[in-house]
């Protein structure tokens, strides 16, 4: 039988994965690819927890991470196109109009 | 059989959420992210949760992951291969190093907790739509229905995002 310990740990290495990703992708579509993937790596342990708990709790919560996932991902590519309108590149090291 | 399925599913998450987090291409990212979450879904059905496996595929994989392909394909970005020196590369060593530690504090708290619950037998209709769908209905409907907000506003915000303005369709 797989234990939740292995669950848990596969959804640490998954998270750390897109964590990694955030941090060394330049392109800013891929580094929204990657939060969806720590996204996902939560909604694993969610789930993780709620059979083994024997809960259906965790099956909601996953449920309205996938809605704010979804209302992110739309608003967030609608920044990247319209900021793709101003500067015609989306490399997050050539943004840089707040800069001070 | 359960513990293979858990090993071939996890090494094909793992696998190919690395391909994406290596990868420079923005497609190929996408495939891989794709990839991960069928494997992700087959492990959801594993753990009995079958509205939430199928759930997985209809809106991550097949919504969203669609709008990122539209968004790639509407950019139409050409492919630029830029290596990094000095500081910047330093600073993400530094950030790798960092998220290692984490990822080491995360799995050290899961070996030391040692209250390990049991894989018992699941309720009749455990992840079922019915007993998922009558939790949202009663105990969670207030959520429920503030995800339907944020949903509307999360539309209304990317129409206004991503329409032109319209003095600039005049020149």
């Amino acid at each position: 039988m797989v234990s939740l310990n292995s669950y848990l740990i596969l959804g640490a290495i998954l998270f750390s994965i897109g964590a990694v990703g955030v941090f060394t992708q330049r392109n800013a579509l891929i580094i929204y690819m990657c939060i969806e993937l720590m996204l996902n790596a939560v909604n694993l342990t969610f789930i993780a927890f709620s059979r083994f708990l024997n809960s259906l709790d965790g099956h909601v919560f996953v449920f309205m991470i996938m809605t704010v996932a979804a209302a992110e991902a739309a608003v967030g590519l609608s920044i990247i196109i319209s900021l793709f309108r101003n500067k015609p590149t989306i490399n997050v090291d050539e943004i840089n109009l707040s800069k001070g | 059989m359960q513990l293979l399925m858990f090993y071939i599913l996890g090494f094909g998450a793992v696998v190919s959420a690395l391909l994406l987090v290596t990868n420079k291409r923005p497609v190929r990212a996408a495939m891989s992210l794709i990839a991960t979450m069928s494997f992700l879904a087959g492990l959801y059905v594993l753990l009995d949760a079958h509205l939430i496996a199928a759930l997985q595929l209809i809106v991550y994989a097949g919504a969203i992951m669609v709008l990122f392909l539209f968004v790639i394909m509407l950019l139409n970005l050409e492919e630029k291969e830029g290596r990094l020196a000095g500081t910047a590369l330093l600073l993400q060593l530094i950030a790798v190093v960092v998220v290692g530690l984490v990822f080491v504090l995360m799995v050290s708290v899961v070996k030391l907790s040692s209250p390990v619950l049991p894989f018992g037998q699941a309720a009749a209709q455990f992840g079922t739509t019915k007993a998922v769908g009558r939790m949202l209905f009663t105990e969670y409907l207030l959520p429920f229905e503030i995800a339907s907000v944020l949903l509307l506003a999360a539309i209304v915000g990317a129409v206004i995002l991503a329409k032109r303005k319209i003095d600039d369709a005049e020149h």
